[in-house]
């Protein structure tokens, strides 16, 4: 058993967290946020440089062969500056699929691009009224000669709009919420018959509604096999999860810094308030959770590139459950300990509050994950 | 004891639903039901809509042109007008000021001010808050100096409500620095257009302009606006603070919140069936339920209590926001992924363009965001806990 990061790790932690600290502030992130694309090409350029984006990918492909505890430590800085390039939607998602199910062209193709910071990839899967059922997908892929025909409704695709290429789910047989029958393809953005309307999220993050009618798409294009997506789909989710987990924990550290300060700084009733105890022991609980919460992002990064099903499926809903409950507790107790300055846009606290908020939300709540694992329990006991 | 309302409350209670349904406008109500920006002109119609007919001021008694009602009448006027999408009357004027001067202020000031207040023309905000004065809001310093007829008024107020609409600020300044900080403070009302008056707006984490700074340059201030005696504007705070948590138990506009959540959750989808089919979301709802029907009884409780809200008040504003906040989070979850986008432009009435998810989605995060106030301001909760500590249980 050891928990420490490897030399490389612990190098690459210490050049993001200066990177964050010193090239992505509070106020260029919101210049970021307020322009047009709502990310920032030279960030992106930059993390290409650093070799961030090729990180979990095959050494074969222009990577560095890394794995998701790589991720892990990536996403904790980038939760602790906020960061909101699309790191988690086209590296961690788009690209650990393809890299996982792709065929040795389309890795060939896709990594080394994704990898250089030229390409930008999104996951198409959600779908209106699945809320967060991975298997709930409408959208159809029909055989049409050597071509197939996809046409349905996406939501939630993170960074959708500023992709060059999307990957979408589709169904090739069976009924709605099937678990076979699924297969992914490759889709360019701006190919006929896709339909992008781009939103600006509540943290600063973009997303995207996208519909699909009638849109062609080569065979070549499809990634893994016909009907049997499924596995790849939810690997690619945990690792996203194992992603935002992390993400969370950044954001929960940097939270209890800032609140930590402020408590300490706030002077009422002719003292810092940070004297009054029960400030001290929702502080302390705020400490709790975020160290719990890192434990949580451990094993979740441990274990989200495992091919045993039921050992990773536990462990990432396990830390999604408990990691969303808590970055609610951090997320909230922090913006109260604020008082009024914590309910205000210029406080970095507020946005730690947001992004934490929308990390729950996003695939799987906290209720969502606890029912996961509560069904697997009885799977176990039956 | 009975916990039914009398025949005669529920002919109360048929009589405002008849009112509702007959008097308010549908644009208003459409834009309150779909919990859209709020809107000064919106709410000035209503209350003079009210006030037509008689309703201006359900708290108030009759001599001042209120309605006279008793506590349960107020409970269920409140709750129906909430039921039926009216907007929330302005607090400021209605609920707070206006007991003060009833209580505290001389028959001049009685006479200026409250027929304002009752039609809706003069728009109130609050000067309480400062930068450094929050929860040791005794410890403020805005000053106000008497020279000859009138104080001149320097300093600085925070969390200025609405104060961007405002007509009117009620203020708490200091007029004496002698003994300890409560004894030198005076309850003084300002006229907003002033000379040396500056309003600066705080976009607030939902990125909306509800709350304000508003800043003091030797602004003159007739002597007559002082309310009560010079040095005992703490004293009237803390009635009028009193006044405020009752109203921010807020269960008429939770109940109507209450009712719109069960309905979301049976129209949001989860996979092949309705949210409410997912048990875990229905428990913590059902939670819900079952807590905002001990606050509603709680408040009834305390209202019909003959010897007056004390320290319990305190229960009330605790509770409230504490299931107001917990109403608006599960609004935001009920959305689910849908919640995430921010689409400012859709909070108008107008709005046609695209949006995530259902209508109910559009503002949940933003107004959950924003909710989070509940438990900072009217006295933190923590300050109420305290007062409950101190007060009630003598610790």
């Amino acid at each position: 058993m050891n928990f420490d990061l490897t030399e490389e790790q612990q190098m690459l932690n210490d050049s993001l967290r200066r990177f964050v600290t010193n090239e992505y502030g509070f106020e260029k992130r919101g210049e970021i946020i307020s322009s047009g694309a709502g990310i920032d090409r030279a960030t992106w350029a930059n993390f290409a440089e650093m070799g961030l984006l090729g990180f979990t990918f095959p050494e074969d492909f222009d990577g560095l062969g890394g794995n998701a505890i790589d991720t892990m430590v990536v996403m904790e800085n980038f939760g602790r500056g906020l960061v909101v390039e699309p790191y988690l939607a086209t590296v961690v998602l788009a690209g650990g699929l393809i890299r996982d199910a792709g065929n040795d062209a389309q890795k060939a193709d896709i990594l080394p691009g994704i990898a250089s910071g030229e390409r930008l990839l999104a996951l198409a899967h959600s779908e209106p009224g699945a809320r967060y059922n991975l298997r709930h997908v409408q959208t159809t892929a029909r055989k049409d000669g050597d071509h197939f025909l996809i046409s349905g409704q996406k939501t939630a695709v993170l960074h959708g709009a500023q992709a060059n290429q999307l990957i979408v789910s589709a169904r090739t047989s069976g009924s709605v919420n099937d678990e076979s029958g699924l297969s992914l393809f490759l889709v360019d953005r701006g190919a006929k018959g896709v339909k992008v309307d781009d939103f600006a999220t509540h943290d600063g993050h973009r997303t995207a509604e996208i519909s699909f009618n009638n849109v062609t798409v080569s065979a070549d294009n499809l990634v893994g096999t016909i009907d049997n997506a499924f596995p790849a789909i939810e690997k690619a989710v945990d690792l996203g999860i194992a992603a935002l987990c992390a993400e969370a924990v950044g954001a929960m550290e940097a939270m209890n810094a800032a609140t930590l300060e402020y408590i300490k700084t706030r002077k009422q009733f002719g003292v810092p308030i940070g004297k009054f105890q029960v400030l001290q022991h929702r502080m302390a609980d705020m400490f709790i959770h975020t160290e719990q919460a890192k434990t949580m992002a451990i094993l979740a990064a441990s274990e989200a590139d495992s091919d045993d099903h039921t050992s990773r499926r536990e462990a990432i809903s396990m830390a999604k459950t408990l990691v969303g409950q808590w970055a609610r507790y951090v997320g909230q107790q922090g913006v109260q300990l604020h008082g009024g300055m914590g309910v205000t846009d210029e406080m970095f606290a507020a946005h730690l509050f947001k992004r934490l908020t929308l990390i729950n939300l996003l695939f799987g709540d906290a209720d969502h994950h606890l029912a996961q694992v509560s069904d697997g329990l009885l799977a176990k006991t039956a | 004891m009975d916990l039914n309302y009398t025949p005669e409350q529920e002919a109360f209670r048929a009589e405002v639903r008849q009112f509702l349904d007959e008097n308010l406008p549908d644009d208003i109500r459409e834009r309150v039901q779909k919990r859209l920006r709020p809107d000064k002109a919106m709410t000035e119609r209503w209350q003079k809509i009210l006030f037509d007919k008689g309703w201006g001021a359900s708290t108030w008694p009759k001599e001042f042109g209120g309605t006279g009602w008793s506590p349960v009448e107020q409970i269920i006027f409140e709750e129906e007008c909430a039921l039926a999408g009216a907007p929330r009357q302005l607090d400021f004027g209605l609920r707070m000021v206006a007991p003060v001067i009833m209580t505290f202020g001389n028959e001049a000031q009685k006479k200026r001010f409250l027929p304002g207040i009752l039609s809706g023309e003069d728009w109130w905000c609050q000067g309480y808050s400062e930068p450094g004065a929050g929860s040791d809001l005794a410890s403020l310093r805005t000053s106000a100096k008497l020279e000859g007829d009138h104080y001149v008024v320097n300093g600085q107020k925070t969390w200025t409500t609405l104060g961007q609409h405002a007509d009117w600020i009620f203020c708490l300044v200091r007029t004496s620095n002698e003994g300890k900080p409560q004894q030198g403070i005076s309850f003084l009302l300002i006229d907003m257009n002033t000379p040396g008056i500056e309003v600066k707006p705080i976009i607030m984490l939902d990125g909306e302009h509800e709350i304000n700074e508003v800043y003091f340059d030797n602004v003159k201030v007739p002597a007559e606006n002082l309310v009560g005696e010079e040095n005992k504007g703490w004293t009237y705070a803390k009635f009028l603070l009193g006044h405020e948590r009752t109203g921010l138990a807020n269960v008429g506009q939770w109940k109507a919140m209450m009712k719109r959540l069960k309905e979301v959750a049976c129209q949001e989808q989860d996979g092949q069936r309705p949210l409410i089919e997912n048990t875990r979301f229905r428990d913590r709802l059902a939670q819900l339920d079952a807590e905002l029907r001990a606050l509603e009884l709680t408040v009834l409780r305390v209202l019909t209590d003959k010897r007056g809200p004390g320290p319990q008040a305190s229960i009330l504003k605790i509770r409230g926001t504490e299931i107001g906040q917990q109403l608006f989070e599960m609004l935001m979850e009920a959305g689910g992924q849908d919640s995430i986008a921010h689409i400012p432009e859709a909070l108008e009435l107008d709005y046609n363009g695209p949006r995530t998810g259902s209508i109910d989605a559009t503002p949940s995060a933003g107004d959950y965001f924003n909710m989070r106030k509940l438990s900072i301001f009217g006295g933190s909760n923590e300050i109420q806990r305290n007062i409950i500590a101190q007060l009630v249980l003598g610790l």
